[in-house]
């Protein structure tokens, strides 16, 4: 047989998520020198992951990463299998024989536990429910938010927390044209709340906010930005991190802090954001459903770099009908395929994937489900692009000797189970009907939130 | 508003920005890399990769900075496209040390 690689014989490659770093390892094998052919797996209709719902619909601009994947599809080489699970639907085993390689790219698909009690009361949310809610997808279609207390409390400052303080502090005018899902726009039409907490377990120094979504609430319509003038007050050790030329995003951020702590409220302004520093949660009450959350004051231990918080015993009270946790994400195990369970990821090397340190052969992965819930979307492109660097170097262990039969295989395994999957270009008919139905509301696309709507429109 | 190459990049062009660019919206000459406003996604997953810190967002660059805005604009679409790590030109490192980095 032809060398692996090679028109004649070319390399096979199963992608099992289609979000960012499913298509970046496209796109890096598409673009190789080595001949390879990418059947790429996503378990729901549509493709495009966390741009498709996870980045907030007022970042409508970012979605337009959308607009290089689709050029990424249109090549010859490349092929979508959605509506397909991967470990049910399919086994990794199957995968294995069909394929050369199979590269996991299913990113961190749940939230960390904040671990203390009354967690689990009505009214504490993960922040993953929410953003799945109001950008339409399917699995949080029905997850019901309700928002008629006057106090929301987000626990976490990073970016998710930013997103979701930011939707509830906007009013509908300014989130209608967005393609924000309709059902959760006419529920944060009828959303009653005043103030919106967002709280952070370290200092101002430390959060974890990008300097331009935290500007971002400077400019709402109808909320004001709150920052405590003696928050800004550092100790010795946030001070040399500030200080620090290479820190210069913190930086941005706590000029950022100290601005808002400055700004003379508008008074005809409604609703109000905190934003509180230095407290964790240690307990949510409620009968059944929340009713106030425990805070505890922190104080930061350890140098300068590498400061954690530390609960001083002092605690605070904070009535609240509704809270987010928003303090990281973890991926979820697929049959058949190692998993690090203390960190939610894949165990791997550079891509290559491990188990007791061993490289386990033809299997990768890339992105959060790699290296954790950490970067923004192009950060996912340079860590596909290591795994496929990997890959390719493992060329001639790929290569077993046995004819390998690629998507035919996997279509007649489905095709057995009468498993509905669907291609690109089905994809494309749900994606012009979203826009169509998006287009008299003038929004850029209404999107469908059952799996079933998606379906009948292929059917 | 949109995300600049400014002056720092002159002379080093380290290229660690494009390994993180989600849409391929970097060009470059013998110089310097350019960013085109109308590909770029305003993301800022470049602006902490370069170690001269020399990408700013729009709205958040130093006035004597401000002309770069159009240089970008202008050039970026007829140059190459790059979206893998080149070698930093020659001299990149004693650039960067000139620059305080």
């Amino acid at each position: 047989m032809a060398t692996l690689g090679t028109e004649e014989n070319p390399l096979l490659v199963a992608i099992v998520g289609s979000g960012p770093s499913g298509f970046y390892a496209a796109e890096a094998l598409i673009k190789s020198d080595t001949h390879a052919r990418i059947d790429i797996l996503e378990r729901l209709p549509s493709p495009f992951g966390l741009v498709r719902s996870g980045v907030a619909p007022d970042h409508q601009k970012l979605k337009q990463a959308i607009k290089l994947y689709e050029k990424i599809a249109e090549s010859p080489d490349f092929n979508l299998i959605a509506n397909v699970t991967v470990g049910t639907d399919i086994s990794v085993e199957e995968l294995c024989q069909s394929h050369h390689a199979v590269i996991f790219t299913s990113g961190a698909e749940t939230d960390r536990k904040l671990g203390v009690p009354g967690e689990d009361l009505t009214g504490s949310h993960t922040a993953t429910e929410f953003v799945g809610w109001y950008n339409g997808h399917p699995d949080y279609r029905d997850r019901e938010f309700d928002l008629s207390h006057e106090v929301a409390v987000i626990i976490g400052q990073g970016n998710v927390a930013a997103d979701v303080s930011r939707i509830l502090s906007k009013t509908v005018d300014e989130l209608k044209h967005t393609d924000i899902s309709q059902h959760a726009l006419d529920v944060l039409a009828e959303s009653k709340i005043k103030e919106i907490h967002v709280i952070g377990r370290r200092g101002p120094a430390q959060a974890k906010f990008t300097p331009k979504e935290l500007r971002e609430f400077g400019e709402l319509a109808d909320c004001n930005p709150v920052v405590a003038a003696n928050d800004m007050v550092l100790n010795p050790e946030s001070e040399t991190e500030l200080a620090e030329k290479s820190n210069i995003g913190n930086k941005k951020i706590y000029d950022q802090f100290c601005e808002f702590s400055k700004l003379e409220p508008d008074s005809s302004k409604s609703r109000k954001c905190f934003f509180r520093f230095l407290m964790g949660p240690k307990e949510l009450i409620g009968d059944n459903k929340l009713e106030k959350v425990i805070l505890e004051k922190n104080k930061l231990a350890g140098e300068a770099f590498k400061q954690s918080a530390r609960g001083t015993g002092e605690t605070i009270e904070l009535e609240t009908g509704i809270l987010f946790r928003s303090i990281g994400y973890r991926g979820v195990p697929i049959a058949g395929v190692p998993f690090h369970d203390n960190w939610g990821t894949i165990p791997n090397e550079k891509g290559r994937i491990t188990e007791d340190d061993n490289v386990v052969p033809q299997l990768y992965t890339a992105g959060w489900i790699k290296r954790g819930p950490s970067g923004i979307i192009g950060t996912n492109r340079a860590c596909s692009v290591e795994t496929v660097g990997c890959l390719l170097q493992d060329l001639d262990k790929l290569d077993d000797g046995n004819n390998k039969e690629g998507a035919n295989a996997i279509y007649s395994k489905l095709d057995s189970k009468n498993i509905r999957h669907i291609s690109f270009d089905d994809w494309k008919k749900i994606d012009t009907k979203e826009i169509e139905i998006g287009e008299p509301k003038g929004k850029p696309r209404e999107k469908f939130t059952y799996v079933d709507e998606m379906l009948s429109i292929i059917n | 508003m949109t995300t600049i190459v400014t002056d720092n990049c002159k002379g080093c062009r380290f290229t660690d920005c494009v390994t993180v660019c989600p849409v391929a919206c970097f060009h470059y000459d013998d110089e310097m890399l350019y960013i085109d406003p109308d590909v770029c996604i305003d993301c800022s997953a470049c602006i902490p990769e370069c170690p001269v810190q020399a990408i700013y967002e729009g709205d958040d660059i130093p006035e004597d900075q401000e002309h770069w805005i159009e240089i970008n604009a202008e050039k970026a679409p007829g140059l190459p496209v790059c979206d893998e790590q080149m070698e930093p030109l020659p001299g990149a490192e004693d650039r960067k040390a000139e620059l305080g980095f």
